[in-house]
């Protein structure tokens, strides 16, 4: 094997501690939406946009603030047109150990954009030798959304959530984006996806500020299960498979993915509580 | 015209060791230990923000000695490397043996084309990932030259003297605190020292860690390891 030589710049051209610049001078064949034909807009391939084709697209996630922290969760669906594309997808990843972000819209582009994030948070902690601040790492977030728009142009939209905990203010915090790259930080909670209008209702209606966590979560499943109910690209939970949604929490100890077994547990007495959908 | 004077290869090649040489040495060494569940980094570095040790890539460390700004663009060149090759094939495929061959190229190019070589000494170390898969231990120096290193191996200007004291005291299979008083020991060996915890710079590669095997000691968590012997 032919060992690539090390990756030097002159002064001039030095990406810094940032891995999407140096992707973007060593590899550029990498990055995401490297190879999509960068039309004009009102050109051919804009006017028959990408959603035409059938590519599997992640639905509903949400998240919210609890008194210590965030839960992110999302179900497991990913949808090609009316076509289930998978059942077990995982819509909640870590971003680092303080943070963490959940993706809905096209899964391909929105999938690369969560390794990308990964390893530039990771690229910059190990070069500066500490991480980025939160506000930091969500307007990075934002940033390589709104190099994704010629892709979302297309149809291929990516609107993820994140969320982290801020050790400088010692409080859980959530942003939204929008497809351009806008970024609202979002104070109770916030949802999206194509269940995501029907999530945020439920969850409208029995969130107050200061829910412990084990309230948080059960609320967050209650709004995926409810979504469900209503939206067809959204998966409720599978009793046959055992398949319940991806359930994470951020707090002052960082990320914690819920075990499988206490997601189901908390879903399958959900279900049997009464306040489910019958 | 006037002629430049005939110089020998041999002889530019050796006055280029010699400064190099001298510039590592006057710097403080560094030593790494193979032990049960890793490989620990030991080096004595007064500044608590400037490393000598720092973490590459998952199962990685990289440690240097003698001019800061040269092992420190090394460092991150090294990181660049690894995120580059891991995130365009997959984090397994990092390994430190590509990444010693790029050093080794890189410093023998300099070395021979460039009108002062580094003054650097680096180690590229990888951890096994599980009991009974090799550590990996590469020193390489300011003329490329690479040496694949097993159990323990010194950088610096005193590196001899080092050597001959974990020669001598070294075994197979210590535990973490053990390789660390160890190594402590050893630096301070040649002129018969003791280094305080706030003048150690100390990190481990632990293969019973998660992902990440770099973990970097505190002041406090040295001072405990030192006094725990």
């Amino acid at each position: 094997m032919i060992d690539q030589p090390l990756p030097m710049f002159a002064p001039g051209s030095d990406p810094g501690p940032s891995f999407f610049e140096l992707l973007r001078r060593a590899a550029p064949e990498a990055l995401p939406g490297a190879n999509l034909p960068l039309n004009a807009p009102g050109s051919a391939a804009v006017a028959s946009p990408a959603s035409a084709v059938a590519i599997p697209h992640g639905t509903t996630i949400v998240c919210m603030k609890f008194a210590g922290g965030v839960v992110m969760a999302g179900d497991r669906r990913a949808t090609e047109g009316y076509t289930i594309a998978s059942r077990r997808m995982e819509k909640v990843s870590p971003c680092d150990h303080w943070s963490a972000m959940a993706i809905s819209g096209a899964a391909g582009p929105g999938m690369e954009i969560v390794r990308l994030l990964q390893t530039e948070l990771e690229h910059y902690e190990k070069v500066e030798g500490e991480p980025l601040s939160l506000e930091g790492k969500a307007n990075k977030l934002a940033q390589m959304i709104r190099s994704n728009l010629p892709a979302a142009m297309q149809g291929m939209v990516v609107v993820p959530l994140f969320c982290g905990f801020d050790l400088r203010r010692g409080e859980g915090r959530l942003f939204k984006y929008d497809v351009t790259g806008g970024k609202y930080e979002e104070a109770e909670f916030a949802t999206t996806g194509s269940g995501g209008v029907h999530a945020r209702n439920w969850i409208k209606a029995g969130y107050r500020s200061g829910l412990s966590k084990e309230e948080a979560v059960d609320l967050g499943l209650l709004a995926l299960f409810q979504a469900a109910d209503e939206d067809s690209a959204t998966g409720g939970p599978d009793l046959v498979r055992h398949l319940f949604p991806t359930v994470a929490v951020v707090d002052r100890d960082g990320y914690v993915k819920l075990d499988d077994e206490d997601v189901e547990r908390r879903s399958t007495e959900l279900l049997s509580s009464g306040r489910s959908p019958q | 015209m006037s002629m430049p004077f005939y110089v020998s290869p041999e002889q530019v090649m050796k006055d280029r060791a010699d400064y190099a040489r001298k510039g590592i040495a006057r710097g403080r060494s560094l030593v790494a230990l193979e032990y049960a569940d890793g490989i620990a980094l030991v080096a004595e570095n007064p500044s608590g923000t400037l490393h000598k040790i720092s973490e590459i890539y998952d199962r990685i460390g990289f440690a240097g000695v003698g001019k800061y700004n040269e092992f420190e663009m090394l460092k991150i060149a090294g990181i660049r490397h690894a995120d580059v090759r891991g995130y365009s094939y997959s984090r397994e495929d990092v390994t430190a043996r590509a990444l010693a061959n790029g050093y080794a190229q890189t410093l023998g190019q300099v070395f021979t084309h460039e009108m002062k070589p580094y003054e650097v000494e680096i180690l590229v170390a990888q951890v096994g990932e599980h009991d009974g898969e090799p550590n990996e231990m590469f020193h390489i120096l300011y003329d490329g030259t690479v040496m694949d290193e097993h159990g323990f191996t010194v950088l610096g200007g005193q590196a001899e003297a080092i050597s001959d004291q974990l020669k001598a005291n070294y075994s197979d299979g210590l535990d973490a605190g053990a390789a660390i008083r160890l190594g402590v020991k050893s630096l301070g060996s040649p002129d018969n020292r003791e280094i305080a915890a706030d003048q150690l710079e100390v990190a481990v590669l632990d293969r019973n860690r998660p992902r990440r095997k770099f973990r970097r000691l505190a002041d406090d968590e040295v001072t405990g390891v030192l006094s725990s012997g």
